[in-house]
C-alpha cells in the first residue's frame, strides 16, 4: 500500500506535463493539470494510509 | 535560455548585504526545532543543526552546484515535442573559476548555499528525539548532492520550470522568489519521509487512547527563534526578489512589508484558532503559525499586493494548527517541529495563491505545474533515496538511546547539566 501510493504520484506529475504539451487552450490545460494534482493527492492519501497501518501494528 | 541580467554595483552590494543577514532565518529555524524537542535531546538537536548545515554546504558547493548552475546560461537540454527541456546545469566541477564569475552568478550561488542549509534543517526538526547524528549528516549529504540541485536548477537556474513562460506561454514561468518550493516544500516533504521512516517517538501513540502529548521543552527558544527568523526572512525574500524575480530596489520595501503582513496575519489567525479550540492560545502552535506565514511569504511576497499577502498568511495561520492536529491524531505522524504543516503545506498553499493573485495570464497554471513537480516527482524520489539510505545508515536511535536521551547517548553529556531532569511518565 505505502509503495503503491508513492508509485502513483509520478503518474500525476506526468499528467501535468502532458497537459502543457497537449492542450494549447488555457481551460483544458489547467483542468488537466488539476487532474494530475488530484492523482498525486490520491497517491499521497494511499501512501499515508499505508504508513498508518504499519504504525498500528508496531504500537508499543 | 534567458540571458543573465547585468547588475549594478549598488544592487550587488545591497543584495550581498541582504544575503549576509539571511542566515538569521537558519538560526531561527534551528532554535525553533531545538525548543520543540525534549530537554534531553537539546544539545544534540543544535549540534545536529550545525553538522547538517556543514555537510549540506560542503556537498552542495563541491558537487551539487554543478547541477544547479544557471549562471553560465547553458544546461543539459533534451528536446521533446518540439520544446527544449533544460534538466540540469553545466557548472564547473568543484566550483572552479568561481572567483571570475559575474557578480550576479556569485550571489545566486550564495543564495543557493543558504537555501540548502535551511532546507536540511526542516527534516532534522521532524526527526527530533530519535534521529541519529550520523543519519542526519547522511541525509543532508544526499539531499544537498542529489535532490536540491535539480530542484534549484529547474526553478532558479534557467531550468524547464523557469522557462514555462517562454516555452509554453505560461505567465512568467514558475515563480519562487524566496524558495517556497525548493526549500520549504522540498524540505517539508523530506520531513514527512523522515517521520515515516524513523517512526514515532516511543510512547507517542499508545495502543489505546489518543496520542501522548510531548510538548516542547523551551517555549522561549521557540518564540525567540520566530523573531530571529523574521529578520532572516526579510533579508531572504528581498534578496530572492532581486535575484530570481529581477525586482528593482524600489520594489524591495513592498516585499519586506508583504513578508511582515503574511507572518502577522498568520500569527493572529493561529492565536485565534487555538484560543477558540483550547480556551487559551498555544505558544508552540502559534510559533508554527508564524513560521507558516513566513513560508507563504517566500512564495508570494515579491509578486502580490499587501492585501493578498495578508490573506494568504491568514489562511495558512488558520490551516496550520488544524493540520498539525490532523497529522498527529488522525494519521499518526509524529512531527515534533510541525514542519510538515508549517513548511510543506504552507509552501504549497503560498505557491498556488501566488498563481491566483499574481498578474499575468497562465501564471496560475505555471504555479500548478511547479507544485505538481515538487509533489509528484520529488516526494517519491526523496522517499526512495532515504529508504535506501536508512538501510545503510539507520535513521533511528536504539531504544536505550531514546530512553536516556540523545544528548547522553550521542554526546555523553546533557544540554543542561546543572538542572534536574524530571522523569518521563511515558517510560514507566
Amino acid at each position: 500500500m505505502r509503495y503503491a501510493g508513492l508509485l502513483v504520484m509520478p503518474a500525476g506529475f506526468l499528467l501535468s506535463i502532458a497537459a502543457i504539451l497537449l492542450f494549447p487552450d488555457p481551460m483544458p490545460r489547467v483542468a488537466f493539470v488539476l487532474s494530475g494534482l488530484a492523482v498525486e493527492g490520491m497517491g499521497l492519501t494511499v501512501a499515508v494510509r499505508g504508513h498508518m497501518e504499519s504504525r498500528g501494528d508496531k504500537r508499543p | 535560455m534567458t540571458a543573465p541580467t547585468p547588475m549594478s554595483e549598488a544592487t550587488f552590494a545591497l543584495t550581498l548585504g541582504l544575503l549576509l543577514l539571511a542566515p538569521l532565518a537558519i538560526a531561527g529555524v534551528a532554535l525553533i526545532n531545538t525548543g520543540l524537542g525534549r530537554s534531553r535531546s537539546a544539545a544534540q538537536a543544535l549540534l545536529g543543526s550545525l553538522g547538517m548545515i556543514s555537510v549540506a554546504v560542503l556537498v552542495f558547493v563541491f558537487v551539487g552546484a554543478m547541477w544547479a548552475d544557471g549562471g553560465s546560461g547553458l544546461g543539459h537540454v533534451f528536446h521533446f515535442s518540439g520544446k527544449p527541456w533544460n534538466w540540469a546545469g553545466t557548472g564547473p566541477y568543484l566550483l572552479q573559476g568561481f572567483e571570475a564569475e559575474a557578480g550576479r552568478n556569485q550571489l545566486e550561488l550564495l543564495f543557493e548555499v543558504l537555501a540548502v542549509a535551511l532546507a536540511v534543517l526542516i527534516p532534522w526538526g521532524s526527526g527530533a528525539d530519535r534521529l541519529r547524528l550520523s543519519a542526519g549528516a547522511a541525509l543532508a549529504a544526499v539531499f544537498a548532492g542529489v535532490v536540491f540541485p535539480f530542484a534549484a536548477h529547474w526553478v532558479w537556474g534557467g531550468g524547464w520550470l523557469r522557462e514555462l513562460g517562454k516555452n509554453f506561454g505560461l505567465g512568467g514561468g514558475f515563480l519562487d522568489g524566496g524558495g517556497a518550493a525548493t526549500v520549504h516544500m522540498l524540505g517539508g516533504q523530506a520531513a514527512l519521509v523522515v517521520a515515516w521512516i524513523t517512526g514515532s517517538r516511543r510512547g507517542k501513540f499508545p495502543k489505546e487512547g489518543l496520542s501522548t502529548a510531548m510538548p516542547g521543552h523551551n517555549a522561549v527558544y521557540v518564540l525567540f527563534g520566530c523573531l530571529v527568523a523574521l529578520a532572516g526572512w526579510l533579508a531572504w525574500n528581498t534578496a530572492g526578489a532581486v535575484l530570481w524575480l529581477s525586482a528593482s530596489p524600489e520594489k524591495l520595501p513592498l516585499v519586506a512589508v508583504n513578508t511582515f503582513l503574511a507572518a502577522g496575519a498568520a500569527l493572529a489567525a493561529t492565536f485565534t484558532v487555538t484560543r477558540v479550540r483550547f480556551g487559551k492560545p498555544d505558544a508552540s502552535l502559534c510559533a508554527n503559525g508564524w513560521l507558516a506565514g513566513l513560508v507563504t511569504s517566500s512564495a508570494c511576497a515579491g509578486i502580490v499586493s499587501p492585501l493578498a499577502a495578508a490573506f494568504v498568511g491568514l489562511v495558512a495561520g488558520i490551516a496550520t494548527p488544524l493540520l498539525v492536529e490532523f497529522l498527529e491524531l488522525a494519521v499518526s505522524v509524529d512531527d515534533p517541529s510541525g514542519a510538515i504543516a508549517a513548511h510543506a503545506f504552507s509552501a504549497l498553499w503560498g505557491l498556488a495563491a501566488a498563481g491566483v493573485f499574481a498578474p499575468g495570464s497562465g501564471q496560475f497554471t505555471a504555479q500548478l505545474v511547479g507544485i505538481a513537480t515538487m509533489l509528484g516527482f520529488f516526494l517519491p524520489v526523496v522517499y526512495g533515496l532515504f529508504f535506501v539510505l536508512n538501510r545503510m545508515v539507520p535513521f533511528r536511535v536504539d531504544p536505550d538511546g531514546e530512553r536516556i536521551g540523545m544528548d547522553l547517548h550521542e554526546l555523553g553529556g546533557g544540554a543542561y547539566p546543572e538542572f534536574v531532569v524530571h522523569r518521563d511518565d511515558s517510560y514507566r
